[in-house]
């Protein structure tokens, strides 16, 4: 047990790594970055802030890492969020009740992943192409639903999800951290982690073996839809309306390299969602910390480009093989026999 | 030896050494001036490697090419072709979205003022295509013709760039009976003309239709050259499959004959345009050979019967109760197992474990609800790592990281996990050491002993004798012979797949 522990202690370490040294470099930059208080019951501060803004992209990376591992990629999630806010705003201004909208919300959110994994894995689309019909189609869906407007509501029990709070977390904190854990124990205490994975490296051999990989495929899709249909629902009870046509703009790609950052490949197979989420912090510390810093606010992109850049290389597989090299340069060396005798 | 002169192209002790493993050892190879030679041999024999070598695809490891008695070195496919070597592929290598003419000067176009002269490139390209009797638009798109059509303006570009030598490799696999007579009009021609010419082809007629030589290949050597027609169909096949022993290796044990009943029956069993229905009884405690050339369907029989491809006639049954085999899941369910002919692109998951990869199988028909616990995963690997002695540093390595010998008994070990009746093994000892060979053999015959049945297909001839109780011998994408009992030796299976019974000319 206790090797399996340091296995995965070994699989996060360049990422916490990452965090922490961006965390600490803002608060050179930022004094009061690491201070916490509470007012009202609730904790605030600059950490908090990183992750209840970081909610969405977290959320994302969540569904985005199963179907990068299956070696698909999904790029509907960002107007997924559009069309589900859409969803939940128009439910609750409509008069339905807020269990209801949430239902009828999260159940959009799948009916999307279906159908983006019917393309898939049923018409066999390449998943870049598959997802991009619903990238491109997603906000006039969501226009349509909002008849072109901003949507806003004022029902307090929805609001609560973008700005509530529940044992001192922000609600968003508290939904993304339950709902990550939970898909990470229901994919590694169950085969579905170990089957998604084989079904990524090796389509054929893992449909050869008997795992049913065209149902797998379609359940990775309606996760990732779901994923962004939380998210959708937090940013719209955030702002108290439902934005068509910028709610989760570009997120996708955030989600996307949250995933990369993560160290998940995107040839598929082995995957760490706890390694996504500590990605998707990454990117919010990145973003906050620019923020905070004082930076001129046109330098920020640039910045968070660099920044992402040299964690790639970091990961990249020459650098490890350098690390390698330069930490222990006679098991390289075995390495490297053990690969010829291949 | 002939003078030289008469040889344009020779090759002498060509080796190639892919890691791991020699894929040409020291073959030598001669074509002469206006002959047809047939190159043959099964898969992974060393044909595409040995023209590759030829034609500076490859660089080779050691041996000479000589052309026109001189030595020459290509070290790219495009010097190859200055040099007088053309290679045509099976999958044409043009573009196209290009005109006829377009490809056939593509690179070299006519031009005037520095522009492309158009016209005179049409012009060329007609009078260059009515060499061949082939009177098309060359101002069309070549999409717009069929493969055959394709195939010959390919070769019409070759010769006209090369002139000396022309490899045609498998350019008939997509060709119907009409196209193929014409192919072979435009070879007897050229061969008159004085242009040597390589044809691969797995299609035995065709070898005897238009070859004047054949060489054949196994294993990455050399087992012959000899004239077409001074070498029987029957020691052809043998050169190809068997070793020079043929007839004479019968097995001397046969526990199996007195195998158990009459288990499996598939009845008309088929798929259109795969394999024609067969009939096929399978006992338990049975090994079942299937014996035949590439492409002969033998691969297709072993998808159809684990439901990889669905059958589309037929009914299957195990002690008198229908079997589903609609899907290789359904299969499993039966208890069914497979082991692919391709064990890398089918048969292992490359980045996972030694450890996963054997329990995938056991893991997906238990469903991912009801996980193995790792601890049931780990002694079910160590049990087999020990059992079928695979060579690994420990069980959490990627599979990738193995030699092919390894692979396949870690294969082996994903479907004896799942502890199945039948058992169906797609050329289970290609590509491995001689030791893991051997041991392969050996698991076959103890799983037989245990009362599995099996099929085993194999294209090692003297094997398959060794542990089989009856041959079926496929030909054609259908079923044409069963030997069994004292029948089943290598010089019968050899006859029956030689056997040339009213058959078209493709």
């Amino acid at each position: 047990m206790s090797a399996t522990l340091k296995a995965y202690a070994r699989r996060l370490l360049p990422q916490v790594a990452a965090l922490a040294v961006i965390l600490l470099m803002v608060s050179l930059a930022f004094p009061g970055f690491f201070k916490l208080e509470i007012q009202n019951g609730r904790l605030y501060g600059s950490l908090i802030d990183i992750l209840n803004r970081g909610a969405p992209v977290a959320l994302l990376a969540i569904g985005m890492t199963v179907v990068i591992a299956t070696k698909g990629i999904d790029l509907s999630v960002g107007a997924v969020m559009a069309i589900c806010g859409a969803v939940a705003a128009a439910c609750i201004t409509s008069g339905y009740g807020l269990a209801m909208t949430l239902l009828i919300t999260l159940g959009t959110g799948v009916l999307c992943g279906l159908w983006n994994g019917l393309l898939v894995a049923v018409l066999d689309i390449q998943p870049i192409i598959a997802t991009l019909v619903l990238m491109v189609a997603g906000r006039g869906i969501a226009q349509l639903v909002t008849e072109g407007a901003i949507l806003t509501f004022n029902h307090p029990g929805l609001i609560f999800i973008g700005s509530g709070s529940f044992l001192g977390l922000p609600m968003p904190v508290v939904i993304w951290l339950v709902f990550g854990i939970a898909v990470a124990l229901v994919v590694r205490r169950t085969a579905l982690g170990m089957l998604i994975e084989a079904l990524g490296v090796n389509r054929r051999a893992a449909m050869l073996s008997g795992v049913s990989t065209g149902v797998l495929l379609i359940a990775a899709y309606m996760l990732s839809g779901l994923c962004a249909a939380i998210a959708g629902t937090i940013a719209a009870a955030d702002i108290r309306g439902a934005d068509a046509n910028n709610a989760g703009l570009w997120l996708e790609l955030d989600a996307i390299l949250a995933v990369v950052v993560g160290g998940t490949s995107l040839l598929g197979g082995r995957f760490s969602i706890a390694a996504s989420l500590i990605g998707a912090l990454i990117i919010q510390a990145i973003n906050t910390g620019i923020l905070l810093s004082g930076f001129p606010p046109e330098f920020n992109l640039i910045i968070k480009a660099a920044i992402i850049v040299l964690i790639l290389v970091i990961q990249s597989p020459r650098a490890q093989t350098a690390f390698a090299w330069f930490s222990r340069p006679r098991a390289a060396a075995a390495g490297k026999a053990g690969e010829e005798a291949k | 030896m002939q003078s030289p002169s008469s040889y344009v192209l020779s090759a002498v002790g060509i080796d190639k050494v892919f890691p791991g493993a020699k894929a040409l050892d020291r073959v030598d190879f001669s074509l002469r001036r206006g002959e047809v030679h047939a190159l043959l041999g099964e898969n992974g024999a060393g044909k595409s490697t040995l023209v590759k070598c030829l034609t500076g695809a490859y660089r080779r490891d050691g041996g000479r090419i000589l052309l026109d008695g001189e030595e020459v070195d290509p070290r790219d496919t495009l010097e190859a072709q200055q040099l007088g070597i053309g290679t045509v592929y099976q999958e044409v290598n043009l573009l196209p979205n290009l005109t006829v003419a377009e490809n056939l000067f593509l690179g070299r176009q006519p031009r005037r003022f520095g522009l492309v002269d158009a016209r005179a490139m049409n012009r060329r390209a007609r009078a260059l295509l009515a060499e061949y009797d082939l009177d098309i638009d060359v101002t069309a798109g070549l999409s717009a013709y069929s493969v055959a059509v394709q195939q010959v303006v390919a070769i019409a570009r070759a010769v006209d760039l090369s002139g000396k030598v022309l490899i045609l490799d498998e350019p008939t696999a997509s060709l119907d009976t009409h196209e193929v007579a014409l192919l072979f009009r435009i070879v007897r021609r050229l061969k008159e003309r004085g242009l040597g010419i390589v044809f691969i082809t797995h299609f035995l007629e065709q070898v005897y239709e238009i070859s004047d030589r054949i060489t054949v290949l196994r294993n990455g050597q050399l087992v012959g050259t000899r004239e077409t027609a001074e070498l029987p169909r029957r020691d052809l096949i043998a050169m190809m499959l068997g070793r020079e022993l043929v007839g004479e290796v019968g097995s001397g044990h046969r526990h199996a004959t007195t195998g158990g009943d009459v288990r499996y029956r598939f009845r008309a069993f088929g798929r259109k345009g795969h394999i024609r229905p067969f009939d096929l009884d399978v006992r338990t405690g049975e090994v079942v050979g299937i014996a035949g050339l590439l492409g002969s369907g033998r691969t297709e029989t072993a998808e159809i019967l684990f439901g990889a491809e669905r059958a589309d006639s037929g009914t299957a049954e195990a002690d008198d109760r229908p079997l589903d085999l609609s899907s290789p899941r359904a299969a499993i369910r039966e208890k069914f197992g497979f082991c692919p002919e391709d064990r890398k692109v089918d048969g292992i998951v490359g980045d996972l474990s030694v450890r996963e990869n054997i329990a995938l199988a056991l893991q997906a028909r238990r469903g991912w609800a009801r996980p193995l616990s790792r601890g049931e995963q780990d002694r079910l690997a160590d049990h087999y790592i020990k059992a079928l002695d695979i060579r690994t540093s420990d069980r959490e390595k990627p599979i990738r990281l193995l030699s092919g010998g390894n692979q396949q008994k870690a294969i082996l070990a994903r479907w004896l996990a799942t502890n199945p009746d039948f058992l169906i093994l797609d050329e289970p000892t290609r590509g491995i050491d001689v030791g893991a060979h051997a041991e392969i053999i050996r698991l076959i015959e103890e799983l037989c002993g245990k009362g599995m049945s099996l099929i085993v297909i194999s294209s090692e001839l003297e094997e398959l004798v060794a542990y089989s109780s009856r041959v079926l011998v496929l030909r054609d994408r259908a079923h044409v012979a069963e030997l069994a009992g004292e029948r089943v030796t290598t010089g019968a299976i050899v006859e029956a797949i030689a056997a040339s019974d009213g058959r078209a000319g493709t």
